[in-house]
């Protein structure tokens, strides 16, 4: 049910690498913003109250999915910045292994944008709890 | 004296020159006068107030007390009132719900709320009268989101015991008017207080002739440091109510088989208050009296004129706020975009503004709006601000295209 979105964000692995190489904060978000606004959006059902992500300054919601012993997740947000922020990131994460990603510390991935100076830090901590609710997700996989 | 002069006041402009500072709404810079003021405090007169009977604790007591009428003479209050020293606004409101709600409320009896209201007058009812079964009604919006005058009448003529409300959105900046809110409240019978949290940055308040029980706001956001605001009062409405806080300081004598409370203020007052905070309110005041109000308020207005203006010739923005009647807030969104986005921006732009619902959840639920961007202007603040203000939020929108 969120094919659409999951196509959306393997497609956008190169913004991610972008993002993290541009030096100019305005084609940083310029990239992060447009990637935002056509992220599909998560259907309506899925907008449940036990898959909001607290801490975010906008209202926010990520699914965790499987396919096999791969790991998939779907994102939606009312802000855009936000929604561009994760979709760069679950460009790096969606459809790998848990033994994968748990080589991967999803802070320094987040670190390497370079948007600390710009996201206020009560925006920064909404990014950082939907980091969170991925790495819960994958402690409690078993696989 | 000058706006610029008044500028010149303030240290903060000098150290982070890189910055347009928006957000006064949520706090005030501080002049070098009122920081200079607390640190010789604490430098040469630091004892405790109204206890120790050495010389050093006559000259805290006095500079203590003297912050008090420094403020009531302020505030344009008269022989019946007194002042509460509260940690600010927040206190204060929960001061007056607690302290009413055992005293002066009962079951069924109605409080009179309005839509604009900060959370701080809303929760503290909500929790301390709300739950004894005392109602609370809430006057409306009308179509330019001001407070529905006819509404306000009609929900006085329920007879709430208590009419709370702020001088001036900190969601819009739209001011309310007051005096005569105050004088159809007193008809209806009812206690009146007023929020002027925002509404004291407009310059002295006059409350005698606003004529309200209560006044109250917070230090911060009238230039003094954070902790410390003030509950001035009607003695008569004063006596109301019930202490928040008991302790040391408010009482006249206590042993194991009672207590008896001390005079106002004091009884008021417990514990050790923030003395270097209301030495700090009082030399904001003093600072802010070298300058004539009428000409801080009109180049706080041009300014408001100039980024309402500027803000209406940008396509794509949806102004809430109107420009007359208005404390100096400008509040707006872009349709179908969230706040928190537009400031993200502005912050890369080094502009300081505030996103979101602004502790007024329930204001923005009624506007159908996830929030708002709101600029809050101080007479600080320059034209040459406000230009890049503009320049950078014309770039920032054309970024959401």
């Amino acid at each position: 049910m969120t094919e659409l979105q999951q196509q959306f964000i393997a497609n956008h692995s190169a913004l991610y690498h972008d993002v993290c190489q541009s030096r100019d904060w305005q084609y940083k978000y310029r990239l992060l913003m447009l990637a935002g606004k056509a992220l599909p959006a998560l259907p309506e059902h899925l907008k449940r109250e036990e898959l909001r992500i607290s801490g975010c300054e906008s209202a926010a919601w990520l699914v965790h999915q499987r396919d096999g012993e791969l790991h998939y997740w779907a994102f939606d947000s009312d802000a855009r910045i936000i929604k561009g922020v994760v979709v760069a990131l679950l460009s790096q994460l969606n459809g790998h292994s848990r033994q994968v990603l748990l080589t991967v510390d999803p802070k320094i991935l987040y670190q390497q944008l370079g948007l600390q100076q710009g996201l206020s830090p009560s925006r920064a901590n909404g990014v950082q709890a939907v980091l969170t609710t991925i790495s819960q997700h994958l402690s409690n996989a078993s696989t | 004296m000058t706006a610029a002069e008044f500028r010149a006041g303030f240290g903060f402009f000098q150290q982070r020159p890189d910055w347009v500072y928006l957000d006064n709404a949520a706090t005030s810079h501080k002049p070098d006068a009122v920081i200079e003021a607390i640190s010789q405090f604490y430098r040469c007169h630091n004892a405790n107030v109204h206890r120790s009977g050495h010389q050093i604790a006559d000259e805290a007591t006095t500079l203590f007390e003297q912050a008090r009428s420094t403020v009531l003479q302020f505030l344009g209050a008269g022989a019946e009132h007194q002042l509460i020293w509260t940690s600010g606004a927040t206190e204060a409101l929960n001061l007056l719900a607690a302290g009413l709600t055992d005293s002066f409320l009962q079951a069924g009896d109605r409080v009179l709320l309005t839509v604009l209201e900060h959370h701080a007058n809303i929760v503290p009812w909500q929790f301390y009268a709300e739950r004894r079964g005392i109602i609370l009604d809430v006057v409306p919006l009308d179509a330019v989101y001001r407070l529905d005058l006819n509404a306000y009448q009609q929900l006085l003529a329920k007879g709430p015991k208590i009419v709370s409300f702020c001088h001036a959105s900190n969601g819009l900046g739209h001011v309310n008017p007051v005096r005569d809110m105050v004088k159809l409240a007193k008809a209806a019978g009812a206690l009146t207080i007023v929020d002027g949290s925002q509404g004291v940055t407009m310059g002295p308040p006059d409350v005698k002739g606003l004529g309200c029980d209560f006044y109250l706001f917070s230090g911060h956001k009238l230039y003094g440091p954070t902790g410390i605001g003030a509950l001035c009062g009607k003695l008569e409405a004063l006596d109301l109510l019930q202490p928040l806080r008991y302790g040391g300081e408010m009482i006249k004598q206590v042993s194991f088989r009672g207590t008896t409370l001390n005079d106002l203020p004091y009884r008021l007052e417990a514990g050790t208050p923030h003395i270097a905070g209301a030495i700090g309110i009082a030399a904001a005041i003093n600072f802010l009296q070298q300058f004539e109000p009428q000409n801080l308020a009109a180049h706080k207005q041009q300014l408001l004129q100039q980024l309402w203006l500027g803000c209406k010739a940008i396509n794509g923005i949806r102004l809430l706020s109107q420009v007359q009647d208005n404390c100096g807030i400008i509040s707006l969104v872009l349709p179908g975009e969230h706040p928190s986005d537009l400031a993200t921006l502005l912050n890369q732009y080094q502009i300081a503004v505030r996103a979101g619902t602004h502790c007024a959840m329930p204001l923005f639920a009624d506007l159908q709006l996830p929030g708002a961007v709101r600029f809050s202007i101080a007479p600080y603040n320059t034209a040459d601000e406000i230009k890049r203000t503009l320049v950078a939020l014309a770039s920032a929108v054309e970024m959401f295209a």
